[in-house]
């Protein structure tokens, strides 16, 4: 068995035992099984590390068996430097999700769990595989597991919220199977990603192709403007739900452009390039003014979710290697960012049971270690130097600046709508004086929670500082799908 | 002087007969109110009779018996093997309900249950309308006997009547159909038929009236719009145990009967008869998925779920031959026998939670009663989910491939109206993914109204698990099973 074989099937069997075996009588085992299962299954992702080669751009770590035979589906399985980083990341998000959730879910505790074991497993397995129908088995069955957890241990509106974000997503995936099926048909009968790379297609058809993809994948990132999903599911998902779909679950989409859209399609993505990009700018600089006016705290971070996932997709779309590169970073810093600031508001909700910032007002005065934390990360939110925010930021507005001056000059002043939104939060919920009597008696973070805190800054400090591991890992691979965009598939 | 082969090749119905008079009789002797004997005795049969079918089919041989009446090919063999699986598990199930419900005072269950098993198999097995058209009758008139086995119950009787009334039309539409065909060829035999449409001497507009009524027929059997009406009131009114029964084996049978008829009988009338599928299956994809969206009853639900999906059965039928060239053809129509086998699969598990859950004097059918099953039971409540999402065709439950293959046929024949026709089924199948995120919801996300723990006997609970465990498996490991429709299809287009 591969090794990446071993990072998608060791947290989705632990998840299944999870389901199996656990009772809510024995919550204690079952947590600490949770946590076994998940630590496990983020050290199997380390060895991936130490062999993970630098300067090429091949696929690594390579799995090939038949799957189905009727249809010439493999089970093949690769990793090359774009989707290096998201198998760790995922698995390290996962162990983090485990320990924020220890006391804070009460009811069916081994399903929760279980839940967020198999989908990190499930999502490992889309960004690992080579095969367009076991891509799309990964990327719907995760649908599955977000759908019970944000209904099961939602917040008060939390049916309408979960069928939001089902019906929302498989809407559009559905148009990309019968693009992954149109493309097996003109193939000749071949799932193989990297054979439709190769496929050369008329103009048209590679429209077509180009906007089937879209639906899914500008569903999922989200682009505007079919956003409006993501910030009333994060509203009512749990805090660990809202975590894993900022953090991982949104990257989903962003990597299917790289994966499916531009390769596969390059000439429609370069003439309709002006679009991505306006589409982008609009989540950056509209979307970002949106957030300032939240009075809801979820809310405000969902929607610089957006705004920030429209850094990831102007960086695709201007076909330089700084900005696909500082678009990939910006997946990861923002994947730890956004993870850290919804298990920040996690920490209060757990505790005054509300999301308005008007609840509350001076939190520094009673949670002193806490407020450091949340001022770390809201700094990295806002992209500040030294933080992993500002890595991908600032590498995606140079390239656009490269691309074209006024690009970068738009770009480079959403990020003053960034820091005003997030800054304007943190001083109505941190500063100042104790607002309320509930704001009075709260009680600084447990060691639990200080893990979490640790944990995730250490991630974003160490991205911040020092990028060049992220960086390097995926150089060469962003060189050559640049290459491979640049030269036309019409025949 | 009838050749042996002939016999070997009816073997299974002759046991099936048998049997169904042995056990009728036998049952008159037991008195236990479970009829514990009757069950083994039936459990015992089928058992026979599948693994039988499953050596005929393995061995790969078509035979044709008596004349060329009947034909046991691969396609036939599996078939059957699957129906009497299907008929088995459905007792099994539906046993303990059934005795609820004052239904085991006889052991009529039981031996109309191998009899209506029968009915399909000489259905699948016919190679002659004459003969396909008895087995039809035989299936259904033990299936009228069977929805009205509780005679006190109105609801009951009154299924049981729309039933017969319409069941009666529609058998009527395919021997008016039948008797056309013969007419105008001269000849019942199913191979001769086709000799005679292939040569081209036969005026068109006769074929195509006989054709119009055979389609007819066939679309009221297999539920489909606009023959659906009887469906919802039958699903609904029969007992559950025996709404299993209709609605589960029986559709395999109908689409071997739709094999036997449209592709060895008329494929050179493919062109004509894939229009008129065409509007019945989109048809049954706009009423089906947007009908199912207002009940309240699951088996209602469940009802025009089934004509969503034999409308996706016939989008697989469709994509066929494609001006004229037939090359696509065993893709296309072992798509639609995968598609019904895991349909079939799919629908035993999910009816199987429905019996499980009614109780004496409790019929557990409405959506609402399914409240908070997850915390009464999570493993009956993950085995309808797993059901639910694989009706909805979500990866990665084995419904899901059905569907793949099905748009597979359909986008591999590389015409525009055909992939905008795939579109559409997507399109539709989005809506049918709501009605069934529906009672997933009520099962996960609502609260229990009882607190009372799901009870069961043991070989309930193992086929149940079972059951809902191979619709997980065949999702991830569908291979086997398309490799198997494939071959079956192959060869029965090659003969």
């Amino acid at each position: 068995m591969g090794l990446l074989s071993l990072a998608i099937w060791t947290p989705i069997c632990f998840g299944v035992v999870l389901l199996a075996l656990g009772r809510d009588d024995q919550a204690r085992t079952v947590r600490w099984v949770a946590l076994i299962g998940a630590v496990v299954s983020f050290l199997v992702t380390l060895p991936l590390y130490e062999g993970f080669k630098l300067g090429t751009a091949a696929m690594q770590f390579v799995e090939n068996t038949t799957w189905i035979s009727r249809f010439n589906v493999n089970y093949h399985l690769g990793v090359d430097g774009i989707s290096f980083w998201f198998v760790l990341l995922t698995a390290f998000i996962n162990v983090v999700i485990v320990i924020a959730g220890w006391e804070v879910i009460t009811r069916r505790v081994n399903q929760y769990m279980g839940a967020f074991l198999i989908l990190s497993g499930l999502m490992i397995g889309v960004f690992c595989t080579l095969d367009g129908m076991l891509f799309y088995v990964f990327f719907e069955a995760t649908l599955i597991p977000m759908y019970l957890i944000i209904g099961i241990w939602g917040g008060p509106n939390k049916i309408y919220a979960a069928f939001k974000f089902f019906l929302y997503t498989l809407l559009g995936s559905l148009l990309t199977l019968v693009a992954l099926i149109f493309l097996y048909t003109k193939s000749g009968g071949s799932f193989d990603i990297a054979l439709w790379h190769k496929l050369p297609l008329d103009g048209t058809t590679q429209t077509l192709l180009f906007f089937a993809f879209f639906a899914a994948f500008a569903v999922k990132v989200p682009m505007w403007p079919v956003h409006t999903w993501l910030p009333d599911v994060h509203v009512e998902a749990p805090t660990g739900g809202s975590a894993v779909l900022a953090a991982i679950m949104l990257k989903l989409g962003a990597y299917g452009f790289l994966r499916f859209s531009l390769p596969i399609a390059p000439d429609a993505a370069r003439e309709w390039a002006w679009l991505m990009i306006a589409l982008s700018l609009i989540a950056v600089i509209y979307v970002g003014l949106v957030a300032m006016v939240q009075k809801d705290m979820k809310k405000l971070v969902a929607y610089s979710s957006v705004a920030h996932m429209g850094f990831v997709t102007l960086g695709f779309f201007i076909f330089n290697d700084l900005g696909v590169a500082g678009g990939i970073v910006q997946m990861i810093s923002h994947g730890f960012v956004s993870a850290a600031m919804f298990l920040s508001i996690g920490v209060l909700y757990d505790r005054v049971h509300s999301r308005e910032i008007a609840a509350y007002g001076g939190v520094v005065n009673t949670m002193p270690k806490f407020t450091a934390f949340a001022l770390f990360f809201a700094m990295a939110n806002c992209g500040l130097p030294g933080t992993a925010g500002f890595v991908g930021e600032w590498m995606v507005i140079l390239g656009a600046v490269k691309a074209n001056f006024w690009l970068g000059f738009a770009a480079a002043s959403a990020l003053i709508f960034g820091a005003a939104y997030t800054l304007w939060m943190f001083k109505r919920v941190y500063l100042g004086p104790v607002a309320n009597k509930h704001v009075k008696e709260l009680l600084d973070i447990s060691s639990r929670e200080f893990l979490v805190m640790v944990l995730l800054a250490a991630a974003v400090l160490y991205m911040g500082v020092y990028p060049k591991p992220f960086t390097d890992v995926m150089q060469t691979s962003v060189t050559e799908l640049l290459k491979h965009v640049a030269l036309s598939k019409l025949n | 002087m009838i050749d042996k082969l002939s016999w070997i090749s009816v073997y299974p119905e002759i046991i099936l007969l048998v049997m169904g008079c042995v056990i009728a009789l036998a049952d008159l002797a037991v008195n236990s109110a479970r009829r514990t004997a009757t069950y083994v005795m039936t459990l015992l049969t089928l058992g026979v009779v599948a693994c039988l079918q499953a050596s005929y089919a393995s061995s790969g041989v078509t035979l044709y018996g008596f004349g060329n009446m009947v034909v046991s090919d691969q396609m036939g063999d599996w078939l059957k093997c699957f129906a009497t699986v299907a008929v088995m598990v459905t007792l099994v199930y539906g046993r303990p309900y059934a005795a609820d419900r004052t239904m085991l005072r006889g052991g009529e269950l039981f031996s109309l249950g191998i009899f209506s098993l029968l009915g399909m198999f000489v259905m699948i097995s016919g190679n002659n309308f004459l003969v396909i058209y008895l087995g039809l009758e035989l299936l259904t008139l033990a299936s009228y006997a069977l929805v009205a086995l509780r005679r006190d119950n109105g609801v009951a009787t009154e299924a049981a009547m729309k039933y017969f009334v319409l069941g009666a039309l529609a058998s009527g539409f395919l021997l008016y159909g039948m008797s056309m065909m013969y007419g105008a060829t001269g000849s019942l035999d199913i191979n001769s038929v086709f000799k005679a449409i292939n040569s081209g001497q036969i005026r068109h507009q006769v074929l195509i009236f006989g054709l119009v009524f055979i389609v007819a027929g066939l679309a009221f059997k297999l539920g489909v719009v606009p023959f659906h009406m009887w469906i919802p009131d039958v699903y609904q009114g029969a007992p559950t145990a025996v709404t299993l029964l209709i609605g589960g084996a029986p559709k395999l049978a109908a689409f071997a009967i739709m094999i036997r008829l449209l592709v060895e009988g008329m494929l050179p009338l493919a062109l004509d008869w894939q229009q008129m599928l065409l509007v019945l299956s989109v048809g049954s994809l706009i009423i089906g998925n947007l009908a199912a969206i207002a009940q309240t009853n699951l088996k209602r639900m469940l009802a025009f779920s089934t004509i969503s999906h034999m409308g996706f059965v016939l989008l697989g039928m469709m994509s066929g031959v494609v001006n004229g060239n037939i090359n696509s053809a065993a893709n296309a129509y072992s798509s639609s026998m995968f598609y019904v086998v895991t349909y079939v699969l799919t629908t035993l598990a999910s009816f199987g939670v429905i019996l499980l859950l009614a109780r004496e004097g409790f019929e557990s059918e409405e959506i609402a009663d399914f409240a908070g099953l997850n915390q009464r039971s999570p493993l009956y409540a993950a085995v309808m989910a797993i059901c639910l999402f694989s009706l909805a065709g979500i990866p990665p439950m084995v419904g899901f491939y059905a569907k793949l293959s099905v748009l597979q046929a359909l986008i591999a024949s590389g015409q525009t109206f055909q992939i905008g026709l795939a579109v559409f089924a997507v399109a539709m199948s989005l809506i049918g993914a709501f009605f069934y995120l529906r009672v997933v919801k009520v099962m996960y996300f609502d609260q229990p109204i009882t607190a009372s723990t799901v009870s069961a006997p043991l070989d309930v609970r193992v086929v149940l698990s079972i059951n809902g465990a191979l619709v997980l498996i065949l999702g991830l490991v569908p291979g086997g099973l398309m490799v198997l429709c494939a071959n079956a299809v192959v060869q029965m287009l090659g003969t």
